[in-house]
């Protein structure tokens, strides 16, 4: 049966050093992380040690696949611990990964959540490459980008998760996620100048939709960072794993329009619920599901015949109508309680909308998702100056698209609707959601810094000066809230009180 | 789904593409979007990379996941 969807969504950022021949990315990214959080211990009351949480690595799996057994020659992704590694007190993991920052959100209950702390996440960025700048010699400078790609084949990921029921077959989950993933690209796109895939130029793709669809050579596995599935396989819950599973999603750009990732995560949340309660009758079963991730992404037109397995043929457009009409009768007949309800009919008005624009006129979706915007002010720019699509000024303005820095940021010239506003944004910078086990996190570290030594996405430790310290294990994502111990959390007034109390988990 | 079928049913030819790509929009409404794309150029003039080609070169990313 379909459980609540509690969803994460962690974004890895490009990062380039202004000024110095010296260019590190992985001390550049520590940098960056340290000089917020010092500048956070400044501004705060608490000890400067009071921000620096170590992670705590005891419990992590990455390498567990969810088909059961290891695939030979599969390589399960390294955990680096010596680099920095913060836990922030909405609730959310800052840290370096693969020379890149990278902020994993707190855990969220709906789409809607999701976008706020994402949209929180770009503020702390944009907050550490100021912290930065003031630490560094005059003329240095390090700038932040929320894209995928450095247009040479080099990608970096924006991973969702979704936590899922145990019980659910794994191949179901496959079989419908896979077609989802391929087909919502025509709202989840980022947009890119070119290609990067193999043997591929500017001709024969002068713009696509999506950042990421170039980098997916398999249909299914484990690895993230090479010969990557469109369905990855990792299978480590962070939760009770004998109740819960977590699909986590590789294919997906990073968005800096808030429509696009509340279609996102919204369409797929209920995607995986419908799953869940095996309620789609129609499978979508492509014949070359690699392929049809670049088909997709390369037809601006969205009219591609794409082929499935039993020989007939179907558009990106055609199976986001059909997903949308099931997911219409589901909230009907199930009602939409593990998508946050009115959340969820909110995720379905906007779904109709945008497909009904795609199928008729995408272009008054510019201002509303990325890849039209960025389309409308590039081929605009093209246009105007009478340039080829592999001019490097076009290239340039593909990245600064995704400049975080407030003044250089071509999204943000374009004026990209909000679907937050700016108070709850800040708000999310420093608070968690209340509605899911991050709402413990996040008020233990800001009540009691000093004491919290370590944090998982299941666990806390406390050192309340006695002999051992004390784990607070949280196996369930859906519990630690503040309606479960919001009270609790005003009343003690010591970790020690607060574990006296807890007795059992929260 | 019947709406959307008989929406389906009266959608232009595939225009889509030609509007997105080329053709400039020739619709009141698309002179205004024209308008407003051409301020918003002009904008964008003031704050774009100034040496694109080496900025495009130097943005360099170890790959990620």
């Amino acid at each position: 049966m379909a459980i609540p969807k509690i969803i994460g969504v962690e974004t890895e950022y490009g990062i380039i050093i202004r000024g110095t021949q010296d260019s590190n990315p992985i001390s550049a990214s520590s940098l960056l992380i340290n000089a917020y959080l010092q500048d956070l211990a400044r501004r705060s009351l608490d000890p400067p040690e009071a921000v620096k949480v170590e992670w705590d690595f005891e419990d992590e799996t990455p390498g567990n696949d969810a088909r059961g057994s290891r695939t030979p020659g599969a390589m399960p992704p390294e955990v680096e611990t010596h680099l920095v590694n913060a836990v922030l007190t909405n609730g959310a993991r800052y840290y370096v990964d693969h020379a890149h920052p990278e902020l994993s959100t707190p855990e969220c209950a709906d789409a809607r959540s999701i976008v706020r702390f994402d949209r929180a996440a770009e503020e702390i960025l944009v907050e550490s490459m100021v912290a930065a700048r003031n630490l560094l010699p005059p003329g240095q400078e390090l700038v932040i980008y929320k894209n995928n790609s450095d247009r040479k084949g080099n990608s970096y990921g924006c991973h969702e998760n979704y936590l899922m029921d145990r019980l659910v077959p794994f191949g179901r989950i496959v079989t419908h996620a896979m077609a989802h993933f391929i087909t919502r690209q025509v709202f989840t796109g980022a947009g890119k100048v070119g290609t990067e895939a193999p043997g591929l130029s500017w001709e024969d793709v002068p713009f696509q939709i999506t950042q990421r669809a170039d980098f997916f050579e398999e249909e299914v596995g484990l690895e993230t960072t090479l010969k990557r599935p469109i369905v990855n396989t990792r299978d480590e819950p962070h939760a009770d794993s004998q109740k819960y599973r977590r699909l986590h999603v590789i294919c997906g750009d990073a968005n800096l329009s808030e429509l696009a990732t509340f279609l996102k995560v919204g369409t797929t949340a209920l995607v995986l619920a419908m799953v869940e309660d095996d309620f789609l009758p129609r499978q979508f079963v492509f014949n070359a599901p690699v392929w049809c991730m670049r088909q997709v992404s390369y037809d601006l037109s969205m009219s591609h015949a794409l082929e499935l397995i039993d020989g007939s043929t179907v558009t990106a457009l055609g199976v986001q109508w059909e997903l949308l009409t099931q997911a219409r009768k589901y909230a009907d007949e199930r009602g939409l309680d593990v998508v946050g309800d009115a959340v969820g009919r909110e995720v379905l008005t906007r779904w109709e909308e945008v497909l009904t624009a795609l199928e008729f006129d995408p272009s008054t979706l510019a201002g509303r998702l990325d890849w039209v915007t960025k389309h409308r002010l590039i081929d605009g720019y093209r246009d105007r100056h009478g340039l080829t699509w592999n001019d490097a000024r076009l290239a340039a303005m593909d990245l600064q698209y995704h400049d975080l820095r407030p003044e250089k940021s071509l999204a943000r010239r374009a004026g990209l609707e909000q679907l937050i506003d700016n108070d709850a944004v800040r708000t999310a910078m420093t608070e968690p959601p209340i509605d899911t086990r991050a709402y413990f996190r996040g008020r233990c570290l800001a009540k009691w810094p000093s004491s919290v030594v370590a944090a998982n996405w299941d666990s806390l430790v406390f050192d309340v000066g006695k002999e051992s310290l004390r784990r607070v294990p949280m196996m369930e994502p859906t519990r630690g809230t503040a309606a479960h111990v919001g009270k609790l959390l005003d009343e003690c007034t010591t970790p020690a009180d607060l574990l006296d109390r807890l007795g059992s988990p929260p | 789904m019947a709406e959307r079928e008989q929406i389906k049913k009266t959608a232009p030819a595939r225009q889509d593409e030609e509007t997105v790509q080329d053709t400039p929009p020739a619709s009141e409404k698309g002179e205004k979007l024209k308008a407003e794309l051409d301020d918003l150029l002009d904008e964008i003039d003031e704050v774009l990379e100034t040496n694109a080609e080496d900025f495009v070169k130097g943005y360099v990313q170890k790959g990620g996941q």
